[in-house]
């Protein structure tokens, strides 16, 4: 690391603690305001805000992988586009079978593989991520397979809809909250501890009796819930789903804009969320090279900020006070 | 009646028999150690009444009732916790959290009660961070209760694991060698710690190397010395122990006190 003058430590920290996250509020801002082709690209971003803050919780939280939350997103995406499209129900009951039909998933792929340690449940969910394509692809009857379904209706409730693209940006801000506020509630409670600890070492959560594999499924299902909620706030946004919409993209999206934003943090996946979609934007007049600044973009901040943009300002702080070899105990075991 | 009762208590390892036919009983009052030379099994043995391996045969009985073979958590909502001979902290927390942790199963807040903080999960919080600031302060933590636990340099996380440990209301406490990698002074500390956490009616049992630290806690000790109880006894009886000495020191001099 290049040296960083030291006496910045607290001022300077504890603003770099908040910039990234006054930074994300104010572009969704500037979005509602200014309008235009913004607005989609912010309104992207707040929906994956919503994926990535699912995955941070049984990622980030739980210390688990799953490379399977696309199907979560398919799941809760198309029960909502074939309820409200095909069988014109409101949305928002079709927002809820769809979570309630992701979370079922998550138990029933969560429950014999979580027990088991190590690669297992990656390898499980990739499976449930390829499986859940196929399926939308294949049965056609009910997901007119490559074709897509058109003419989903904007979310709204009874007669009143969500229509312009500001006031769904509005409801996208709303809606975004309230899931990093459910998030923040989650992990600074008896809940979110016990996940917290599992991931730091299972056998010492297992020793003061916290049921390890009951805690990772109930991660998993509250991760797949957020997943599903985020698919059927795209299908209503966009007004169109079709396969590709969730295919494996969107795991790979969700992984770097966690990383990127700050894993472990509730304000990390809404910044990681808005950074990675404005970020290719930024570079587009770089036309040819766009990609390489992109992905040298990318690699620079892993290096420079490791804990994520989010932690930027802990980072700082904590560095000049804790001083890792230094405090090494004396007598300790090599 | 005792607290626990470990009976013929075997482990086979492929063909290595880590514990051979192990038999002692804890009683309620006091501070009981096992302790042995390297190898001697000492490990298998907590893992075994921990529940964290099975017995290859033998019966586990804490509080009259056979617990062989039932997981570690359920163990622990029975009142038996274990600590780790290497700290086995939550990295990811902070001291008080860590702690709080420790309550998990005196507690009953699930995901509903995190999204909703009904009137009793407040207080059931509330009293949580009560508990948990005592603990800290009763193993000299005090300070440091927002640290991340990983900060902390490694003898205040030895303490860290026992506050855990204690948070949990145990009936009976396993410390898997407390005092490992600790300095004179901090063994000394530990010492009256362990004193203090029996005398309010916790049961103790230890295993440890530090002679030092067993001799002047224990009430009782159980020598083991490749897989099998060789001796039993107060700290007293087992020094003089002509067996416990052999395999000690080769039978050149008592164990250093």
């Amino acid at each position: 690391m290049p040296t960083l003058p030291t006496t910045i430590s607290t001022n300077a920290g504890l603003l770099l603690r908040y910039l990234p996250a006054v930074l994300a509020v104010g572009l969704i801002a500037y979005a509602i305001v200014a309008g235009g082709h913004f607005v989609t690209l912010a309104g992207f971003a707040l929906i994956y805000a919503v994926f990535v803050t699912g995955l941070n919780i049984f990622m980030g939280y739980a210390g688990q992988a799953s490379f399977g939350q696309n199907a979560f997103a398919a799941i809760g995406g198309y029960a909502s586009a074939v309820l409200t499209a095909t069988y014109g129900w409101p949305p928002i009951p079709a927002l809820i079978v769809g979570a309630a039909g992701a979370a079922l998933c998550a138990v029933v792929i969560g429950y014999p593989t979580l027990r088991l340690r190590g690669h297992y449940l990656a390898m499980a969910t990739l499976a449930i991520g390829l499986i859940v394509y196929e399926v939308t692809v294949q049965w056609q009857s009910v997901t007119q397979g490559y074709m897509g379904i058109s003419g989903i209706p904007p979310l709204g409730i009874g007669s009143w809809e969500v229509t312009s693209d500001r006031a769904q940006l509005i409801m996208l801000s709303i809606v975004v909250t309230l899931c990093m506020a459910s998030a923040w509630l989650i992990r600074n409670s008896r809940f979110g501890r016990a996940i917290v600890a599992l991931s730091g070492s299972e056998d010492a959560a297992r020793a003061l009796g916290v049921d390890v594999a009951r805690y990772k499924l109930a991660a998993f299902v509250v991760s797949a819930v957020y997943a599903s909620l985020a698919g059927s706030l795209f299908v209503h946004i966009v007004g169109f789903v079709s396969p590709e919409v969730f295919g494996m993209h969107m795991v790979i999206l969700g992984f770097t804009m966690l990383y990127v934003g700050g894993i472990g943090t509730i304000t990390g996946p809404l910044v990681g969320a808005i950074v990675i979609n404005l970020l290719p934007e930024t570079f587009r007049g770089l036309k040819d090279y766009q990609d390489l600044v992109y992905g040298a973009a990318l690699i620079l901040l892993l290096i420079y900020a490791p804990g994520g943009l989010a932690s930027l300002g802990n980072a700082l702080k904590r560095r000049p006070s804790t001083p890792i070899p230094a405090t090494a105990p004396k007598g300790a075991r090599p | 009646m005792n607290r626990l009762g470990v009976h013929a208590l075997t482990r086979r390892f492929g063909g290595l028999v880590a514990n051979d036919s192990i038999s002692f009983d804890v009683p309620v009052e006091g501070i009981s150690a096992v302790i042995g030379p390297n190898g001697a099994g000492k490990t298998t043995l907590f893992s075994m009444i921990s529940g964290f391996l099975e017995p290859s045969e033998g019966r586990v009985v804490f509080e009259g009732e056979d617990v062989t073979g039932v997981a570690p958590e359920r163990i622990a909502a029975r009142g038996l916790v274990r600590t780790f001979q290497l700290a086995q902290l939550f990295q990811n927390l902070t001291v008080l959290e860590n702690v709080k942790v420790g309550r998990h199963i005196r507690t009953k807040a699930g995901l509903w009660a995190a999204l909703a903080r009904p009137a009793w999960a407040r207080r059931e919080e509330a009293e949580t961070e009560r508990r948990a600031r005592e603990l800290i302060a009763f193993v000299g933590l005090g300070d440091q209760a927002d640290a991340r636990a990983a900060a902390l340099p490694y003898g205040q996380q030895r303490l860290l694991e026992i506050a855990r440990a204690l948070a949990a209301e145990p009936k009976l406490l396993l410390l898997d060698e407390p005092a490992a990698g600790l300095n004179h002074d901090e063994t000394e500390r530990l010492s009256g710690i362990i004193r203090r956490i029996a005398a309010q009616g916790t049961t103790v049992l230890l295993i440890e190397h530090d002679m030092k630290l067993v001799m002047n806690t224990a009430d009782r000790i159980v020598v083991l010395n490749f897989g099998r109880k060789i001796a039993e006894g107060t700290p007293t009886e087992v020094q003089g122990n002509p067996q416990v000495i052999e395999a000690y020191l080769g039978g050149v001099e008592t164990p250093h006190v």
